[in-house]
């Protein structure tokens, strides 16, 4: 079926495909030298998040993908792309030396959400997602996100706050996933066919919106059947949003970013007669 | 002139305060939800709405809130009108909305003024769990960042009371994106230097959490409040065990790092204005 023609749901499916390409395609594809940079020199490792210091046509940039991992053993070492607060430590983390470093960072968002468990509450998922916001915000370097697969809830935003954020055109990108927001809406997470078709979570929908800037074309059927297709794309589109971006002053990034998110869901906002 | 003001914001303030709460006898019978305790509604109301037998602390609303940290006459709301315009066109929010107005007599969930505490003039905003459960519309986040922008241009302190159950589902994305522009204009007041004061009051879950609410310089809460990101029965489905006793509560935060004290709602207005004090404010004398 055509991209144009396929219902949110039919999307939803796409994105979370399991041959969809994931953050290790994505960085192999479009990188060269890349090294990993592991650890949140507090206490841990998030194998969820994955990221570090690369070449983009031949010029260092950091690098800051979710990942969902390859195989079982993968995926449950990365709860399935659902990053713990050690993730989103890193993150800031890798962010900072961007910032000291004067690398532009381009991140890949890919995750159903953070990882709702009892330990990465105890250790402040809330305050690492929190924290990386607020952290990327302010930076002085240029910040491009990609929601490539499935931006589910804050987890998703944590990485991306992008001078531009660009999205594959059957990328998801929402509150909540459509199951939990079935559950919490509905009490009833088996309607999460109807929570995508309200939820307003397609490419085209979060365009509308202003929520993304540009959508990147998909092959027909989706990522995972003409990947190379993809990343061709999807280099071009990145070398042409950083060349625009390098032009701007450190100061013009950062105020460029916050307006960008300033006025997110202004039209959302109404008087009411008092 | 400005004390006939004064008093006309007192006694619009001590009036929106009592809106919402139950009008009951003073001497009918309350029951503790948490101890089971037995009290007249009397006792409850000259404790601030915390159980007199077990402290157990009551949720309440966010004029009420204001009224009780706030010195008398100062109140004075900042934008007031905000509200939600339904953006994407959710089926029936647009009555549900409509709804809680009329209950609560509130546009949002989320009430932000400038006041004074001990004479020291503080940008201050309050969520009400009565409205949407205290949920991030647009019109919360935006309310928030304008206060949060309006303490940053007039160089005040800034204190939230959170209060809230995630984010406002009927408004997707745009209510995601609110963590972001909060977070953002926190970023820039931190940066030039403002002092932020989060409280965290029952319940304060989801985006909010993972926003505004964790980004104070001095973080507080109130006794036994729920504090997290994830809500505890999704937590339970994930892992498939039951949850240890205190899980997410105001202790919980405390122990593993994430508070700076824990202060029961009397000593609320006390604690602040010594924290205002230690920033170098100069509160009166008897505002203490
Ligand atoms: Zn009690």
């Amino acid at each position: 079926m055509a991209n144009e023609n396929l219902t949110p749901t039919q999307r939803v499916a796409l994105a979370r495909h399991p041959e969809r390409p994931g953050a290790e395609d994505i960085i192999n594809a479009l990188f060269t030298e890349f090294f990993p940079q592991r650890g949140d020199r507090r206490c841990g490792e998030d194998p969820a998040i994955l990221g570090g210091v690369a070449l983009f046509h031949g010029k260092p940039v950091t690098v800051i993908a979710h990942r969902k991992g390859r195989n079982l053993e993968e995926h449950l070492a990365c709860h399935f792309g659902m990053p713990s607060p050690e993730g989103y430590r890193k993150a800031q983390r890798l962010m900072e030396q961007a910032e000291k470093f004067r690398r532009p960072i381009l991140t890949f968002i890919d995750t159903p959400g953070a990882y709702p468990g009892l330990e990465a509450e105890a250790r402040g998922q809330g305050e690492a997602i929190a924290r990386c916001l607020a952290i990327s915000s302010a930076l002085t370097v240029p910040v491009v996100a990609v929601v490539t697969g499935e931006g589910g809830s804050g987890g998703a935003l944590a990485l991306g706050v992008g001078n531009r954020v660009l999205m594959l055109d059957n990328a998801v990108y929402s509150v909540l996933s459509p199951e939990g927001f079935a559950a919490i809406l509905w009490k009833d997470a088996s309607r999460s066919g109807e929570a995508c078709d309200v939820m307003k979570l397609t490419a085209a929908d979060l365009l509308a919106l202003g929520v993304v800037d540009e959508i990147i074309p998909e092959p027909e059927g989706g990522a995972h059947k003409e990947p190379n297709t993809l990343y061709q794309t999807l280099d071009a589109a990145l070398v042409r949003e950083l060349t625009a971006l390098n032009k701007l002053s450190p100061a013009a990034l950062a105020a460029g970013r916050y307006k960008k998110f300033r006025v997110m869901g202004s039209s959302a906002v109404r008087k009411e007669r008092l | 002139m400005s004390s006939i003001f004064a008093q006309r914001r007192q006694k619009l303030l001590a009036l929106k305060a009592l809106r919402g709460t139950p009008t009951a006898s003073p001497h009918a019978v309350e029951r503790c939800p948490s101890c089971q305790g037995e009290f007249t509604r009397r006792e409850l109301v000259a404790g601030r709405y915390v159980c007199p037998l077990c402290g157990h602390h009551y949720p309440v609303g966010a004029y009420y809130r204001l009224s009780m940290v706030l010195d008398k006459g100062t109140f004075r709301e900042l934008d007031e009108a905000l509200a939600s315009a339904d953006p994407l066109e959710f089926p029936g929010y647009d009555s549900k909305l409509e709804q809680a107005q009329g209950r609560t007599g509130m546009n949002e969930a989320v009430v932000t003024a400038v006041g004074r505490m001990g004479g020291v003039k503080v940008a201050v905003g309050a969520m009400d769990s009565r409205f949407f459960m205290g949920s991030m519309s647009a019109a919360l986040g935006e309310k928030v960042t304008r206060l949060v922008e309006y303490a940053g241009k007039n160089r005040l302190p800034l204190i939230l009371f959170s209060a809230s159950g995630g984010a406002r589902m009927q408004e997707g994305i745009l209510s995601l994106m609110q963590m972001a522009k909060t977070a953002a204009a926190l970023e820039q007041f931190s940066r030039r230097g403002g002092l932020y004061i989060s409280v965290l009051t029952h319940p304060t879950t989801g985006g909010v959490t993972a926003s505004f609410a964790s980004l104070g310089d001095i973080m507080l809460a109130e006794p036994g409040a729920l504090i997290g990101f994830a809500g505890p029965r999704v937590i339970q489905q994930t892992i498939g065990e039951d949850l240890p006793e205190g899980f997410q509560r105001s202790e919980y935060l405390l122990e593993h790092g994430f508070l700076d004290a824990i202060v029961p709602r009397g000593q609320l207005r006390s604690t602040i204005l010594q924290l205002l004090r230690l920033h170098g404010k100069e509160v009166d004398q008897d505002g203490k």
